[in-house]
């Protein structure tokens, strides 16, 4: 007892530290990306070639200053980066970073929890992450907050439904909403991939997971050249950097999530299973900055109207199909 | 289900404990000055003449109802995929035709322009 | 163990529904009836019912809150403006109202067979027989949800079309 106790700690802290870790080096890493396809260098001065960058700027961070704006509602505007901030750190917790290894006679699963239901409690932490952005477009008393945060959470909610619709696909293969069971079913040959099976599917739940974490071409909610940053306008140095920080964990879980449904996870032939796991997360941001650093804005009647006429039909025919195949 | 369970608390401990240390360290270390300007909302510039918690258009109601009522269709769809194998065609149809009712107010709503943006 | 997460649990919830309802700012209330909803799913997986408390997250504070807060939002309640309500008839019957309800819950809870430390049942926690059940023998019920649900996106257009003028 006392013993599994402490192996899930010591999971959970090395799982943790390695996704703070993640966090801060992407931010880096889309930094130079986008630097090198706009033909710049990017940060490159901070320690070699810019590998330091990401701790400056979060002392630079800690010593300014943090304040209240007037006739902001306090409890709310502190409560809102926070919500923005660990749903997708707890969603890390179902995703498993590697197969089953025995160590001193003990097997010792890599993933925090085998929850049975891992998919919906994924989803239903993303149903939670949309206070972070509608509480801090409310609490700030701002007008350009109000309407990135109204936006936003339009958006979201829109290609909620896409997300959700996109993988029930898989589902009705998989027979089980356990991610560690989906990415063991795919394990043995890459002909096991999901993506296979679902290559509709992996499109549409990639594109909506993108609107989800509010990245470029979805960045609505921030659209700086309308609505100045959108929902958090009004938040000064770090406060900001939690929504800013949020922003890349959600990035990133998206990446594992995806990584673990569509393209078999940790498995993977020679290597050992968890660095297949990073470099298959690593290739899905990568697609990210890509997207981010190529395509331009979507306008936001434009966005709704993909999101509810294009993707939500489109999620309903990629099921059907699916069932009429798995059927005749 | 304790087993379960007991790691995702430690885990929301660590985030928790992380967030509340980078939301409250900057009280500690970050500098404290004083003035009437900094602290009203940011206008481009110009002084804010009004609330800023403005009535909302009506849009966005009725997009959170779609939202709504889509969510639990989709709700619906999840245990229903992962019997999908067992129940075959007879499946098929119930969902179909759970769906085809559902896409009758989806027509609907597409009709009264309710996702037009203009 | 189990009764301290419990009282926990059921604690956070009471206090945050009290809280809905003693709030002024509308807002807060909704974010109060958030955590009321969080908890009531911390209480399902509790029993064991960990596909019920995701669909609880989900559903109600995931999907109606988001609802609620559109609302609120639109109509936009300053303080000044939704002080106490001063008509008494309405008050009074209000809470006359309120009282029914709580006589017929006392009613209906009283009547409840008391099972004490019974083991939960751990086929509940699983997805599988409880679909199994629900698209066979409860199938006419799933298919009038549709129904029900379409009314509701019908009606919530009509009346807001109407409200737009057009």
């Amino acid at each position: 007892m006392l013993l599994s106790i402490f192996i899930d700690v010591v999971k959970v802290i090395v799982v943790f530290a390695g996704f703070m870790i993640m966090i801060a080096y992407t931010t880096w890493f889309e930094r130079r990306m986008v630097a090198f396809i706009q033909s710049r260098l990017g940060p490159n001065r901070v320690g070699p070639a810019g590998l330091l960058q990401p701790i400056a700027d979060a002392f630079k961070l800690l010593f300014k200053e943090p304040f209240l704006p007037e006739k902001s509602n306090k409890v709310l505007f502190s409560l809102a980066p926070m919500i923005a901030f660990i749903p997708p750190i707890l969603a890390v917790a179902v995703v498993p970073i590697g197969d089953t290894i025995t160590i001193a006679g003990r097997k010792v699963e890599l993933l925090i929890s085998d929850l049975n239901i891992g998919i919906l409690y994924v989803f239903a932490l993303g149903s939670i992450g949309v206070y972070g952005l509608v509480l801090a477009g409310w609490s700030s008393n701002s007008k350009y907050s109000l309407l990135g945060g109204l936006r936003s959470s339009a958006q979201m909610i829109s290609y909620e439904i896409g997300l959700g619709l996109s993988v029930v696909g898989l589902l009705m293969i998989a027979q089980t909403f356990s991610i560690a069971e989906i990415v063991r079913q795919q394990s043995g040959s890459v002909l096991n991939w999901y993506f296979f099976k679902q290559p509709v599917a992996f499109f549409l739940f990639f594109i909506c997971a993108m609107a989800e974490s509010n990245r470029l071409p979805f960045d609505l909610p921030e659209a700086e050249s309308e609505l100045v940053a959108g929902y958090h306008t009004e938040y000064p140095g770090m406060r900001f950097a939690l929504f800013f920080l949020g922003e890349y964990a959600h990035m990133i879980t998206v990446s594992m999530v995806t990584a673990s449904l569509f393209f078999g996870g940790w498995s993977g032939p020679f290597l050992p299973p968890i660095v297949w796991f990073l470099i298959k997360v690593v290739a899905f941001l990568f697609i990210y900055v890509w997207v981010r650093g190529t395509l331009p804005r979507f306008r936001y009647d434009q966005l709704m109207r993909f999101g509810w006429l294009v993707i939500f039909p489109l999620t309903l025919v990629n099921i059907l199909v699916t069932g009429l195949v798995m059927v005749l | 289900m304790f087993e379960t369970l007991f790691p995702i608390f430690v885990l929301a401990f660590f985030a928790v404990l992380t967030v509340l240390i980078m939301f409250y360290l900057p009280e500690i270390l970050g500098p404290k000055t004083k003035s009437k300007r900094k602290y009203s909302p940011y206008e481009c510039g110009l002084i804010p003449q009004t609330d800023a918690r403005e009535r909302i258009p009506i849009k966005f109601y009725l997009i959170a109802i779609a939202f709504v009522v889509f969510d639990l269709e989709v709700v619906f769809l999840y245990p229903w995929a992962i019997i999908y194998k067992d129940l075959g065609l007879f499946g098929l149809f119930e969902m179909g035709l759970f769906i085809l009712i559902l896409l009758l107010g989806f027509f609907y709503i597409v009709g009264k322009g309710v996702l037009k943006w203009e | 163990m189990a009764n301290v997460i419990f009282y926990i649990l059921a604690v956070i919830a009471l206090t945050s529904a009290l809280m809905v309802v003693t709030r002024k700012n509308a807002v807060t209330s909704a974010v109060y009836l958030i955590v009321t909803m969080c908890a009531i799913a911390g209480l399902f997986v509790q029993l064991g019912a960990v596909f019920i408390a995701a669909l609880q997250i989900i559903i109600y504070a995931g999907a109606i809150m988001v609802l609620f807060l559109f609302v609120i939002m639109l109509l936009n309640l300053r303080k000044d403006e939704f002080g106490f309500d001063t008509r008494v008839f309405q008050r009074l019957f209000a809470g006359l109202l309120g009282i029914v309800l709580l006589v017929q819950l006392i009613m209906v809870v009283s009547r409840l067979p008391v099972v004490a430390g019974q083991p939960v049942d751990t086929e509940m926690g699983r997805v599988a027989p409880l679909a199994t059940k629900f698209f066979t023998q409860y199938l006419y019920p799933f298919e009038i949800i549709s129904v029900l649900l379409l009314a509701a996106i019908i009606g919530a257009v009509v009346i807001a079309k109407k409200k737009m003028g057009k």
